[in-house]
């Protein structure tokens, strides 16, 4: 019946090497992912929760513990996990369109030109861009340039999505309106989610699982069932069930910012 | 509406040029300098005619910039991948770094009579005192340009599944044609700058040695018209270079127009 776990974080810890010697991020951080689940880290800001996403984009690897994804660990980046970076990284040099089908050309995922036109124009419509479609970055809003970003994500057909902050930058009416696509484009096209957000309420909101992460190094202080089923919309934000778990979830997270408070201030030089 | 506009845009183009003609017929006229040492714009327009119409300021305008494009093309040739290896491996900017700027402060000028020693007083020595100029000028600006791309471009290429040489041509060759083109732009205008030094070196042709051989016969006018011969060509083709930026660069978020 369960869903078979997908992600898996086992006793994971992260140091880096720095000139005043080893500074531990991620420690002993277990949690795990499944088919099709859409799972938050929330807590406060550091290196920790980005450098967890890091191993799974392939970018960084555990120092110990292991990352597995379907049961084999992580070998480097690849087109199976589309990455949103909290910046975007749209490439200005290309249009819309062609930002859109850069995954396209790649060897890994080369596609025939008139493919290539399919996706794209399935993307450009699911996301709203149509209209932009030879427009080049510069011209776009931040909330366009974040849906592009999505848009060329999709476009290789990953089977995993890899979000570091990705609604951050955008103002709030914005922000409301990217997440109500995101669950759409969800529900649409499913794929096991894994997002990093400040935001207790946008983590609610979006996730079935929210994973609270205390201060530097990071540790799991404990996942949040959240019950709501999908479809989700607004008047979700109205409900006391909502307003009592973002009370929970939201203690839970003040408690970890003055943990980090208390360490930066005796890190502080007297 | 339109044919007013340009009008008026084409003016305001002229203007400045104007008023630096008339300081300069004012000056002549003023008194403050003795008229023989200001020659005025209607004397070094009559010299214009007369060199243009012997054919001889047409093959020094041909010559200078000969060598001032080949000693550009060969400083970007060797600028670029220099720029690259600086600006992307932090070990080679470390140990190159200090070299690149001790040789980037010496005036082309001071190394003239070594370039004779060792490469005569021909063709040769005259393109390796504007290569010089060219590839340390630009050197910079390629390594300034390529330290500056984000890491973000490289990262989300390998997420999408880019190999190392896909990222290079779609990514990283895209990202450097501005910063190539802005080099190349610097570059111009060093060397013109360098070129009258360059060609100091036994020149008989060439708008430097018009301009040196004027100076000998003291026919200021000559060395006025050498002046803005070269001042115009440069200008010309920055002006140019320019257009082949707009043209292919339009994607930009800022162009200097």
């Amino acid at each position: 019946m369960t869903a078979p776990n997908r992600i898996v974080f086992d006793h994971v810890s992260v140091s880096f090497r720095t000139e005043s010697g080893t500074l531990p991020v991620v420690d002993d951080v277990s949690f795990t992912v499944k088919d099709r689940e859409f799972v938050s880290l929330v807590g406060p800001s550091g290196c920790g929760k980005t450098t967890m996403l890091n191993i799974l984009a392939g970018f960084v690897l555990p120092t110990s513990g292991s990352v597995t994804l379907d049961g084999a660990p992580i070998a480097g980046p690849s087109p199976d996990r589309g990455v949103i970076f909290q910046e975007y990284g749209v490439f200005p040099w290309l249009t819309v369109e062609a930002n859109i089908e850069f995954g396209l050309r790649l060897r890994a995922n080369l596609k025939s030109v008139t493919e290539r036109t399919n996706v794209c124009d399935r993307y450009l419509k699911l996301m709203g861009l149509s209209e932009f479609r030879k427009a080049y970055p510069r011209t776009l809003s931040g909330g366009m340039r974040q849906r592009l970003a999505l848009a060329r994500a999709y476009a290789v057909a990953p089977q995993f999505l890899l979000m570091d902050e990705p609604f951050g930058a955008l103002d709030a009416q914005t922000r409301t309106a990217m997440q109500d696509l995101l669950l759409e484009v969800l529900q649409k096209e499913g794929k096991t989610v894994v997002m990093i957000t400040h935001s207790v309420e946008e983590a609610i909101y979006l996730s079935s699982r929210v994973v609270v992460v205390s201060a530097r190094p990071s540790r799991v202080r404990c996942i949040v069932e959240i019950p709501f089923p999908y479809p989700r919309t607004e008047s979700l934000h109205e409900k006391p069930e909502f307003l009592q778990l973002r009370s929970r979830i939201r203690d839970l997270v003040m408690l970890e910012y003055a943990a980090q408070e208390q360490q930066t201030r005796d890190a502080a030089p007297h | 509406m339109i044919s007013a506009s340009s009008y008026k845009k084409g003016l305001a183009l002229l203007l400045p040029w104007a008023a630096v003609v008339a300081i300069w017929t004012l000056v002549h006229y003023s008194g403050l300098v003795k008229p023989t040492l200001v020659p005025t714009p209607a004397q070094v327009t009559v010299r214009f005619w007369q060199l243009l119409s012997n054919g001889s300021l047409p093959l020094d305008m041909l010559i200078s910039s000969r060598r001032v494009l080949t000693g550009v093309a060969l400083g970007t040739l060797l600028a670029v991948p220099t720029g690259f290896l600086l600006g992307w491996y932090k070990s080679v900017h470390f140990f190159a770094d200090p070299l690149v700027n001790f040789f980037r402060a010496l005036p082309p000028i001071a190394l003239i009579p070594l370039v004779v020693v060792y490469f005569g007083i021909g063709e040769t020595a005259k393109v390796v005192v504007l290569f010089y100029a060219a590839f340390f000028s630009g050197v910079i600006v390629m390594y300034e340009g390529i330290s500056q791309i984000s890491p973000i471009y490289i990262r989300v290429a390998r997420t999408l599944g880019a190999t190392d040489g896909e990222i290079f041509r779609r990514v990283i060759v895209p990202l450097s044609l501005p910063h190539i083109l802005t080099a190349v732009r610097v570059e111009l205008g060093v060397v013109w700058a360098t070129l009258v030094a360059s060609e100091l070196i036994a020149a008989q042709n060439g708008l430097g040695a018009l301009i040196q051989n004027a100076s000998a016969f003291f026919q200021l006018d000559v060395i006025y018209l050498g002046i803005i011969c070269i001042g115009l060509i440069a200008l010309a083709m920055d002006l140019t270079l320019r257009k082949i930026a707009r043209r292919f660069l339009n994607w930009q978020e800022r162009i200097s127009s």
